[in-house]
């Protein structure tokens, strides 16, 4: 079983929902970011998104394009962000890591380059925005070849029709888009989630993570209810941004101002307890 | 090289030119990508539509434009026979009302109240907004704050058409920063927002539908040409940013192959300074904003600033059709300097009484490097896309002089 496969089994036997942690690689320099990613298990977080910063965040909010910024500024490459989940993969063999982003640096690495360091690297799945099922032959495909999952994102502009091809060839889980809009932008409407998380289930045996404008613990609660799991990101890439100094550079406080709010995050999402979390 | 039965099948029914194209979008845009991909194809092929498109181009836009022999200009540099076609006498001043309205017809079929255009120099979003007042619909206009700056003419005559300019603070505060943010309002506003791409590129079906709203340029320019020189060109030449004003000359032409052709690629301040927006010419495949085509980039495939005295040039991209017609040879591609295209925006006032924009300067610049060294039965077609009173503070600022 893949680690992302294995994770959320054991969610399911636990019966209680999943905390997806989305962090920028490199926000706001590599070595505070990676201490971060190592810290991120212990504070709770089941499955990590790893963003991959990008000029031109098309589907991102101001929180996560000012991180990508920002760690670019400071050098962060595609390469460096494998090294990050390497380090990270020698002191962790079990948390899922999934990097998310666009597709470019990707192109510009080279599609059967980067799977195969991404494999070896450690890197269980990926999330590219930009890449609908129209484009499968990019990525998707030889990504599922090279055994990392592709995971689709589901909005709630995929209606009936079109949610077959979505789920297609999506592996690992599904990642329901809360709202039409961008990261961290509106609040969704539990209640409405939670619905269309059931009739994505209808066509799908695979797990359900539920994203985008998830901030506070109560909301992440709330969302957890009516899913497998529940990502974080705007909310903890604004977190980072809190506690730098006025250069934009790490304080002492930048780890535990994000672990402190995944600690929250992680406590809130643990007091749902589910039927079947598969 | 293989030489191809036609330059003008693409794309292929994936939006396709080559490798070029594609529809490299988020999820939530895709219905209605495809939504309007079959609006589109059931628009154009309905004489109805065809016969309210006539309608507006004669009388609203000013349609034919008019093939104008230049003359002097023609004298001064010793060759080639040049002919203007007059883009900028087109209501709102450039080629880019075509497109504009051929978008805003098709959003009034598919019920869409509320237009988001992103724009450069300021053409394509004053083009939106005077057909979004004609048509009583809600038009917001996403801008860099630096071109905001320094296109403050058109500006001022967006607010008063009525539409809502928002200056876009992100990135570099230009075209590519705009086109970000308008994909990001139509991803939040999705059910009820049509958004009117000004050129022939973004996800398939924009570049062919917008080359298709431009390619009446070419078909004018060969009827009027017929009528005038009782024949067709020996070459033509536009300036290309995204290359709607290009393409739609170009299109027409295409497969005429005694026809030479050429885009001209703002240079800035030349190519080998890094400071430009020649994506062909300084570029590689990437993709961004929905297609594959070439860009301006770092080796890690973060998207570099582009630099242009043209704000309608500065985008670290390019139509992915031209990146096609490049890679098969068929159009050949030139840098032109921002002080080539100064010279071109003097001469051209200068001599024919014409100011041109900034863009279709660089179009200038490069006729004064090509057409003295053909013969004078030699006939060349530049495209004028756009009038430059817009350009006149920041030509007056780079000539040293003030308003």
């Amino acid at each position: 079983m893949t680690r992302i496969a294995t994770r959320f089994a054991a969610l399911a036997t636990e019966g209680r929902p999943g905390l997806v942690t989305f962090i920028t690689a490199g926000d706001p320099d590599g070595a505070t970011s990676l201490a971060i990613l190592k810290a991120l298990p212990e504070a709770g977080a089941d499955v990590i998104e790893l963003g991959v910063p990008f000029t031109d965040p098309m589907a991102d909010g101001p929180a996560i394009q000012a991180a990508g910024l920002r760690a670019l500024r400071n050098g962060q490459t595609l390469a460096r962000t494998l090294e990050m989940v390497r380090a990270f993969r020698a002191g962790d063999d079990a948390t899922p890591i999934i990097l998310m982003g666009y597709y470019n640096p990707i192109y510009i690495y080279g599609v059967e380059r980067f799977l195969g360091d991404a494999r070896a690297a450690g890197v269980d799945g990926l999330i590219v925005v930009d890449l609908p099922p129209e484009e499968d032959d990019e990525l998707c495909l030889p990504a599922l070849a090279a055994g990392l999952d592709f995971i689709r994102l589901a909005t709630p502009t995929t209606d009936e029709k079109r949610l077959p091809a979505v789920l297609r060839h999506t592996a690992g889980f599904v990642y329901y888009v809360s709202i039409t809009g961008i990261t961290g932008s509106a609040t969704p409407d539990a209640t409405l989630v939670s619905q269309a998380v059931t009739r994505i289930k209808k066509h799908t045996d695979l797990p359900v993570a539920v994203g985008f404008g998830v901030r506070t613990p109560e909301q992440a609660r709330a969302i957890a209810a009516g899913a497998d799991a529940v990502v974080v990101g705007s909310a903890l890439v604004e977190a980072v941004r809190t506690s730098l100094d006025a250069e934009g550079a790490a304080t002492p406080q930048t780890t535990e101002t994000v672990l402190s709010l995944v600690r929250d995050l992680s406590a809130a999402v643990r007091t749902v307890k589910r039927q079947s979390a598969a | 090289m293989n030489v191809l039965n036609s330059y003008r099948t693409g794309p292929d029914e994936r939006g396709h030119f080559g490798i070029h194209g594609g529809r490299f979008v988020a999820e939530t845009l895709m219905p209605n990508i495809l939504a309007l991909e079959e609006a589109y194809n059931a628009a154009r092929v309905d004489p109805e539509f065809a016969r309210e498109m006539d309608g507006y181009l004669a009388h609203y836009v000013g349609r034919p434009s008019a093939l104008y022999y230049a003359e002097r200009l023609t004298e001064h540099l010793g060759g080639a026979k040049i002919y203007l076609k007059r883009e900028e006498l087109n209501h709102t001043g450039s080629h880019k009302v075509n497109n504009v309205l051929g978008q805003i017809l098709l959003a009034r079929r598919m019920g869409k109240e509320r237009i988001i255009a992103e724009t450069g120099a300021g053409q394509h979003g004053v083009a939106a907004a005077t057909l979004c007042a004609r048509f009583g619909l809600k038009c917001i206009v996403y801008m860099g704050a630096v071109d905001v700056e320094r296109q403050k003419p058109n500006v001022f005559r967006m607010n008063m058409l009525g539409a809502e300019v928002v200056p876009v603070q992100s990135g570099s505060r230009t075209l590519k920063d705009a086109m970000n943010e308008a994909l990001r309002d139509w991803v939040t506003n999705v059910h009820d927002t049509f958004y009117c791409i000004g050129t022939v590129a973004g996800p398939h079906p924009y570049p062919a539908m917008v080359r298709d709203f431009q390619s009446i340029i070419g078909r004018e320019t060969r009827a009027q040409l017929l009528e005038m020189e009782g024949r067709g060109p020996d070459s033509l030449i536009a300036a290309v940013g995204g290359g709607s004003n290009a393409l739609g000359l170009f299109h027409e032409f295409l497969d005429d192959p005694e026809v030479e052709i050429f885009g001209v690629e703002a240079a800035g301040r030349g190519v080998s300074s890094g400071e430009h927006a020649a994506s062909i010419t300084g570029g590689r495949p990437g993709v961004l904003h929905g297609n594959r085509t070439y860009l301006l980039m770092d080796g890690d495939g973060q998207i570099s600033e582009a630099h242009s005295i043209s704000a309608g040039l500065d985008y670290p991209g390019i139509g992915p059709e031209h990146s096609y017609l490049h890679d098969v040879g068929r159009v050949t591609y030139l840098p032109c300097t921002d002080d080539e295209a100064l010279e071109g925006f003097q001469l051209l006032a200068k001599l024919e009484g014409i100011i041109p924009a900034l863009e279709c300067a660089h179009a200038i610049g490069k006729v004064m490097e090509i057409a003295p060294g053909k013969p004078k039965d030699h006939i060349m077609v530049v495209s004028l896309s756009g009038r430059g009173d817009k350009d006149i503070f920041t030509v007056a600022e780079h000539l040293g002089g003030r308003l």
